[in-house]
């Protein structure tokens, strides 16, 4: 812990850091544009000069870059020295000299970092007075606007989307003051984490797109700690509201979770909640396939009576509703009656990572340790497209190693630009086994593509040879041998080795496989880390309160003699094919469904509710680490929507199950959850309650600059109505409440005086780049403990893959646009999706005759589907992908064996 | 469009190069040797034969100033534009120039013969003014003998 | 090709004594009967890397690219032995982009084998695998030459591998640049010969330690090598006191502007700048005087007419308040404007700024349209202030790389030296001289 002198005083600081860090971790303000905390320091802006003093005698002082400089014990600095002040202002006034001073008419306006750091530096006349260079902006797509004038050359944008998320298709072009960074031609960014951009940028170069089409600013939107529904990944995120709709998406600094970044799924895919596909008022049937809309409180009564009736009455949960209304479905219907609202082949899947990850003894990582690990096998998932921001965080991970090698040449490890010369293009170990490339390929050591029952196989041999108590798997040839001995010595030898997999596949046996060898690395001095994606935001929450499946919930329906189902938050006409959803519906006299958007299942309710999105309402969610996290409600819906749990109480209260007063808010029926469910124990601590105060105040959702709080609805009503009342937690509908800065987990956005960008997040952490301050938000409920040598190695080994002549293993192939429901209700998200298609490789297309974009027909059991031909390369022979959850393609259950074939007179 | 000529140019320095990057610039040369400067489609077309993407050939080509991204004349007149000429004498023969093919530098003669473009220091300066034609290089050029040395070049 | 001025006896010009009247070089048969590669076969027959280091350690040889470092001392950095990383470089700075500068030229295209020579002893020193020429991209005359000259090597077991049955392999690649001034820059030059974009790199790692791909790097100049040869042949003492002053060795000088005799010349390092000018160059064309000379290059200081009795060397010159730089004089005389001299030169430097640093990127276009403007008429009250504060910003440890540094030299001395001129361009609204 060295001690620092700024200013002729003393002050300690954390260790290995740079005196730009040091100063800022202080709670100093230093000016600065290139470094970023994620990306660290390469020196080229030379914002952050600093003079630096060789002892105490030294007056004169040299000035020195901060985040060049590390912060190391006895190191004498001034910030208000008059020349570094001087200079610092100078680099603004040269950084301005082509700026277009374009404010009033720009995006990044009010939340702009150069902005900031004008004011910071004190420049506020410019004596430039000659023409501005000027550029020509460029299409880079439906999520980014481009807008090159803006442009001050940090080289942040390049450093992020090129060395840290390895684009390659965007690059700085020209030299001298005439320096580009933009695409060699116009065109959609191809990276899935381009959104970052918008926030990387100090400045109005890259704005959001969708933002655009509905702008606020900043200062004007009502914003509230969130969380991203789009993937199990569970990133933090705020959203920002104004007039009732959602208007954009940002990240949510989260040190264990995502850091800084999301990707643009999760950034682009909210406008659902605005989308024409909502329903804001209770619906019922009139005739078959029409809802018309009907009064709260005749529905509630109605549908009470139904429940009252004495009719069993089953509830089908889902993994995109909230642990609250999952848990409110199951008490209301009963346990026996309440089905998780997946297919048996995808709840046992469910099943069996809750299993594998509380069963241990290898550990579920956070994020931030995932991008600590120095050694890593993926093993069957293709992450960028099933958690892209776990892709994001893994990409980080193969600098670990090579990293150390610098760090014995005296490079720390914030010094960017230097470890880029010492590492070159060495990374650390990183294998992928997937059944197609993935975009992660291009950090692999080794790339295994096979058909899921061979991954599986790699795995399980991978952990006998780590563990000769795991089995040996039989059969296995050669190639696969060699390379499983390749992965082991090097998983061994990784002081931090992380197995990541999941159930794309829907293969047991990968998953299986994948915790076998991350058991199998696991010692009294190691713990490996095992992480599996979960596909749905809150798959793992919806997985630890269990359930049957849908097969039992139609036969309850059919056979059963259940007469009443509800629906919470599920198109069920994307978990199975359309002839078996029909017969389940079709058995139910009564279905009631509680969601927020108007699906295929609604226009077969006779009740529709209509549910909160994330925004509207609060709920926890489980993430894939096993981390129960809130959302916390950005805004009031309009209309009879609120959150599902609460349509649920409601609706339990009609019907007489329990008194109106039941769930009071949403820490009483977390405190429920918590009591019925040992496991779940922790999500008490997911957030502070909604008693929670400061010094007797709420934390405000608006900015202080909120305006038109007395004009927006001046045209509605001119007296100002109440402030809506929030009963679940210490935030308000208001600019009024705690003055101050709020805790990390409850500021509904980061501002600190002089700081308005995304920037001020500086000034709510520990240590710059470290954990919010009082700790990051999320509590994580799956731990299990470490007892050495108890390791165990369930799942059958599978038999090799052996193609079928004139059949083919159809295996899901996920798409980070296009897999996921709601967010393809997001027309820019839309607009980056794949249309349906069958993936083959180059030799089974040949074999059908097939070429790249010629129709084709795939046969699974009797399920025909007519799709254009994609040929990867990659593919393995004899296995064939099909696009998961892509709008109009029938779900079929897969991995299956299917017959393909030319599309008939095609 | 590249033709098979100079792809198997560039193949050839790739063989002998350490690694494809370290051949980019020698490959873009090698493509601009074709008409002069090096077009969209034929810069995608050196990033593919290297393995990188256009953008990251385009960040390198337009880097460098001997790399040109946009058409030039058959023959392309690098004039000095460094402090030695200039002392010595550019101005009188960009003037010189000027009056005898009717362009500026960074222009090309209407019938596509020349393009002008200033150079930094040539590296003569002891033969100060200087301009060197496609390779050829001239010292102690004035406006008199521009005529005769513009001859050479159809 | 460079007229050279041959008068002097050969011996007390090693750097030259194989230049031919007609500034065409030897080939490598002739070269090796005029004692070419002599010193490379004595090397492989009984020095070990560490004698060679050490004699040039002792020779006091400094590097000719502009800044004089001990090139011995630069080179004992590398790490040596059997757990140094491999492959090892070294890198000839060929580039020469240095306004003013065209000393290396005349080494690379008259003695190709001169130079080829001291790249087989630096890379012996520093035992190096492989070695890239970086030429600057014009020099095709000098890439000819190099060609031929390689190819008459490979041909002898020259270099390639085990040289001379020496056990010793050397790949020596020639690399064309596609042009611009900061690759002469030694970590943008790395960049450059690795295909990238040629932003320098951050110091630390040193090239010496991590340079072209990671690896143990040299980079050295045309000149600086050129002299290794002589050094090993004849010892250090013999170079030492081929010098007037401390400095060691020969220099080339040049000289370049309105004197009679514009050339190079070889001559004894520490050559007063006076006698440089008068006996070589000629002194100036009748009816000019001389009012200032750059002495080393675009990025030196300017020095008055009298201060021109300043032995050139790298310590002398910097004593009275410039840099000897690369030895290649601009003379500044009484019919030039020196605020237009000034105007090109920063006009050459905002164009070759990388791009990557604020100061450098932002300021020398500032700097390069103010005096744009003065030389238009339209200089206003407040520029040279402008200037001066860009020259006070710009200084060495402000910016990313040396070139805005020296971009300054001429600036802040031409401002100080020439002030009246400046002044009257903004008084007057219109340039003296046009
Ligand atoms: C902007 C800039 C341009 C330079 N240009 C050259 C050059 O053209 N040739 C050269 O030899 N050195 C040049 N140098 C110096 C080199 O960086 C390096 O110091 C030199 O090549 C080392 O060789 P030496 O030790 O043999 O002099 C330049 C330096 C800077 C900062
Ligand atoms: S575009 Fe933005 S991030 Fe990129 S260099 Fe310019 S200001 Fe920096
Ligand atoms: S932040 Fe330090 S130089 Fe840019």
């Amino acid at each position: 812990m060295p001690t620092l002198y700024i200013d002729d005083k003393p002050h300690t600081v954390g260790d290995g850091l740079n005196l730009l860090e040091a100063c800022l971790s202080l709670g100093f303000n230093v000016p600065y544009f290139c470094w970023h905390p994620a990306l660290g320091s390469v020196g080229a802006c030379r914002q952050c000069a600093v003079k630096s003093f060789q002892n105490e005698q030294d007056k004169r002082g040299r000035i020195v870059m901060a985040c060049m400089t590390a912060a190391s014990e006895g190191t004498r600095i001034s910030l208000d020295d008059p020349e570094v002040k001087s200079f610092r202002a100078g680099v603004i006034e040269w950084l301005m000299t082509s700026h277009p001073h374009d404010c009033p008419v720009c995006d990044e306006g009010g939340e702009c970092h150069l902005q900031d750091m004008t004011v910071m530096c004190g420049h506020n006349y410019r004596d430039y007075r000659f023409p501005k260079r000027t550029h020509r902006n460029q299409n880079l797509g439906p999520f980014i606007n481009h807008e090159m004038n803006r442009c001050i050359q940090c080289y942040r944008c390049v450093r992020y989307y090129r060395d840290y998320a390895g684009g390659r298709d965007f690059d700085a072009q020209g030299s001298n003051s005439r320096v580009y960074f933009g695409r060699h031609q116009d065109g959609a960014l191809e990276s899935e984490f381009s959104g970052n951009l918008v926030e990387v940028c100090p400045t109005g170069v890259f704005t959001d797109k969708t933002q655009k089409s509905h702008y606020t600013r900043r200062w004007d939107l009502q914003t509230a700690p969130s969380i991203c529904v789009h993937c199990g990944a569970g990133c933090n995120i705020t959203p920002g509201e104004r007039y009732g709709t959602l208007r954009r998406i940002r990240n949510r600094y989260n040190g264990e979770v995502n850091g800084y970044f999301l990707c643009d799924r999760g950034r682009y895919g909210y406008e659902f909640v605005n989308g024409g596909h909502r329903a804001r008022v209770a619906m019922r049937r009139a005739e078959p396939g029409s809802l018309v809309p009907t009064a709260k409180p005749l529905a509630l009564p109605r549908i009470g009576s139904l429940l009252a009736g004495g009719a069993r009455c089953i509830g089908i949960g889902s993994p995109r509703a909230s642990l609250e209304s999952n848990y409110a479905l199951r008490k209301l219907v009963g346990a026996e009656n309440f089905f998780a609202g997946v297919t048996a082949a995808h709840q046992s899947l469910t099943e069996l990572t809750v299993h594998l990850l509380e069963r241990g003894p290898a550990q579920t990582p956070s994020m931030r340790e995932m991008a600590q690990a120095d050694a890593v096998l993926v093993l069957g998932e293709d992450l960028t497209n099933t958690a892209p921001r776990i892709a994001l965080a893994l990409r980080q991970s193969v600098l670990n190693a090579p990293m150390k090698a610098a760090a014995s040449m005296g490079i720390p490890d914030w010094n960017d630009g230097a470890l880029r010369v010492v590492l070159q293009d060495q990374k650390g170990p990183f294998f992928i086994a997937a059944p197609d490339a993935t975009r992660l390929d291009d950090i692999a050591t080794e790339t295994f593509r096979a058909a899921p029952d061979d991954i599986a196989r790699l795995g399980f041999s991978v952990a006998h040879l780590l563990d000769p108590k795991a089995p040996e798997v039989p059969g296995l040839d050669e190639n696969t041998r060699q390379l499983a001995d390749r992965i082991a010595k090097t998983l061994a030898a990784a002081e931090r080795p992380l197995v990541v997999s999941g159930p794309s596949l829907g293969s047991a046996s990968v998953l299986s496989a994948a915790a076998a060898v991350a058991n199998a690395l696991s010692t009294e001095t190691r713990r490996a880390g095992l992480s599996l994606t979960a596909p749905e935001c809150n798959t793992l929450g919806a997985g630890l309160l269990g359930g049957g499946t849908l097969e039992e919930a139609e036969r309850a329906l059919s056979e059963g003699g259940a007469e009443l189902v509800i629906i919470l938050e599920n198109d069920l006409y994307r978990r199975a094919d359309h002839v078996f959803v029909d017969k389940l519906l079709g058995a139910a006299k009564q279905v009631i469904l509680i969601d927020h958007t108007l699906n295929r299942t609604a226009s077969h309710a006779d009740y529709f509710l209509p549910a909160a999105t994330f925004a509207e309402g609060d709920g926890t969610l489980v993430n894939s680490e096993g981390r129960g996290q809130r959302c916390i409600q950005v805004f009031m819906p309009t209309g009879d929507v609120q959150e599902s749990w609460r349509w649920l109480r409601d609706l339990g209260a009609a019907a007489g199950k329990w008194p109106q007063t039941e769930w009071e808010n949403i820490d009483v029926i977390v405190a429920d959850i918590a009591a019925a469910f040992p496991m779940l124990k922790g999500v008490r601590d997911a957030a502070p309650l909604a008693s929670f105060r400061i010094a007797g105040f709420k934390i405000p959702r608006q900015s202080h600059r909120y305006s038109g709080r007395t004009a927006m609805r001046a045209k509605m009503d001119v007296s100002e109505p109440g402030i809506p009342t929030d009963p679940d937690s210490p935030l308000t509908f208001s600019m009024e409440g705690f003055a101050g800065p709020a805790p990390a987990s409850l500021a509904s956005f980061f501002w600190a005086p002089g700081w308005n960008s995304v920037q001020s997040i500086n000034k709510f952490q520990e240590e710059i780049g470290g954990a919010l301050m009082g700790g990051d938000p999320g509590v994580r409920l799956i731990a299990p403990e470490l007892e050495p040598g108890r390791a165990e190695y369930p799942g059958a080994i599978p038999e090799a893959f052996a193609p079928r002549p004139g059949k083919w293993m159809v295996v899901p192939m996920y798409h980070i646009h296009g897999s996921d429901e709601m967010s393809m209700l997001s027309a820019a998200v839309a607009e980056r999706a794949p249309a349906p298609h069958i993936a083959l490789s180059p030799e089974d297309a040949q074999l059908l005759g097939l070429g790249e974009g010629e129709m084709a027909e795939l046969n699974i059991d009797g399920e025909i589907l007519v799709l254009q031909v994609a040929v990867h390369a990659a593919l393995p022979k004899g296995v064939a992908g099909l696009p998961a959850g892509l709008p109009g393609m029938e779900p079929v259950e897969i991995p299956a064996w299917g017959a393909v074939a030319r599309r008939v007179g095609s | 469009m590249l033709t098979t000529e100079t792809k198997n140019e560039i193949l050839a320095e790739l063989a002998h190069s350490e690694t494809n990057r370290m051949a980019c610039i020698e490959s873009l040369k090698i493509a601009q040797r074709q008409s002069g400067w090096v077009s969209d489609e034929e810069l995608c077309e050196v990033a593919q034969l290297l393995g990188l993407t256009p953008d990251e050939v385009d960040g390198v080509a337009t880097f460098y100033n001997l790399i040109r991204r946009r058409p030039v004349g058959r023959h392309v007149i690098l004039l000095c534009a460094s402090v030695s000429c200039w002392v010595m004498g550019y101005a009188a023969l960009r003037a010189g120039l000027a009056q005898t093919l009717g362009v500026e530098p960074g222009q090309t003669t209407p019938d596509g013969r020349f393009t002008v473009l200033e150079n930094q220091c040539l590296g003569a300066c002891d033969h100060a003014p200087v301009l060197m034609i496609d390779n050829d290089l001239y010292r102690d050029v004035d406006a008199e003998k521009l005529g005769d040395i513009l001859a050479r070049y159809a | 090709m460079a007229e050279f001025n041959q008068q002097s006896d050969p011996d007390k010009r090693p750097l030259t004594a194989k230049v031919q009247p007609d500034g065409r070089p030897l080939s490598l048969k002739d070269c090796e009967k005029a004692g070419g590669y002599r010193a490379v076969r004595a090397m492989l027959g009984g020095m070990s890397p560490g004698d060679v280091t050490q004699r040039v350690k002792d020779s006091g040889l400094r590097g000719r690219g502009g800044a004089g470092f001990p090139t011995g001392s630069k080179w004992s950095f590398v790490p040596m032995g059997d757990n140094a990383p491999r492959p090892k470089y070294l890198v000839v700075n060929a580039d020469e982009m240095e306004p003013g500068t065209f000393k290396d030229r005349l080494l690379l295209e008259s003695d190709p084998h001169q130079l080829v020579e001291g790249v087989i002893i630096a890379a012996y020193a520093i035992q190096a695998d492989i070695a890239y020429i970086f030429l600057r991209g014009e020099y095709v005359l000098a890439e000819e030459r190099l060609k031929t000259a390689l190819a008459e090597l490979r041909a002898a077991g020259l270099v390639g591998k085990n040289i001379l049955g020496s056990g010793c392999s050397l790949e020596v690649h020639l690399h064309t640049s596609a042009g611009r001034y900061i690759c002469g820059e030694e970590t943008a030059l790395i960049n450059a010969l690795e295909g990238r974009r040629a932003n320098p790199r951050s110091k630390p790692p040193f090239p010496q330690v991590c340079g072209l791909r990671g690896k143990p790097t040299i980079v050295n100049n045309v000149e600086t090598l050129c002299n290794l040869p002589h050094i090993l042949n004849n010892g250090a003492d013999w170079f030492k006191g081929l010098s007037l002053t401390p400095n060691g060795g020969t220099k080339i000088y040049g000289a370049s502007g309105k004197v009679r005799r514009p050339g190079l010349w070889e001559l004894p390092m520490g050559t007063p700048a006076r006698e440089i000018l008068e006996e070589y160059a000629g002194g100036m064309r009748d009816g000019m005087k001389l009012r200032a000379i750059i002495p080393g290059g675009a990025s030196t200081d300017f020095l008055l007419e009298s201060q021109l009795d300043v032995p050139m060397d790298f310590d002398t010159v910097a004593q009275a308040g410039s840099r000897m730089g690369t030895g290649t004089m601009i003379v500044l005389d009484d019919q030039t404007c020196p605020v237009g001299m000034v105007h090109n030169l920063m006009r050459f430097f905002a164009h070759e700024s990388c791009g990557w640093c604020t100061p450098c990127r932002e300021g020398l276009p500032w700097v390069e349209k103010i005096l744009a403007a003065m030389e238009r008429g339209e200089g206003q009250p407040g520029d040279l202030e402008q200037l001066a504060r860009h020259v006070t910003a710009l200084g060495m440890g402000l910016t990313y790389c040396a070139l805005a540094p020296g971009a300054m030299e001429p600036l802040g001395s031409g401002l100080k030296l020439f002030r009246d001129d400046f002044e009257r361009h903004i008084r007057d609204k219109r340039c003296p001289w046009s």
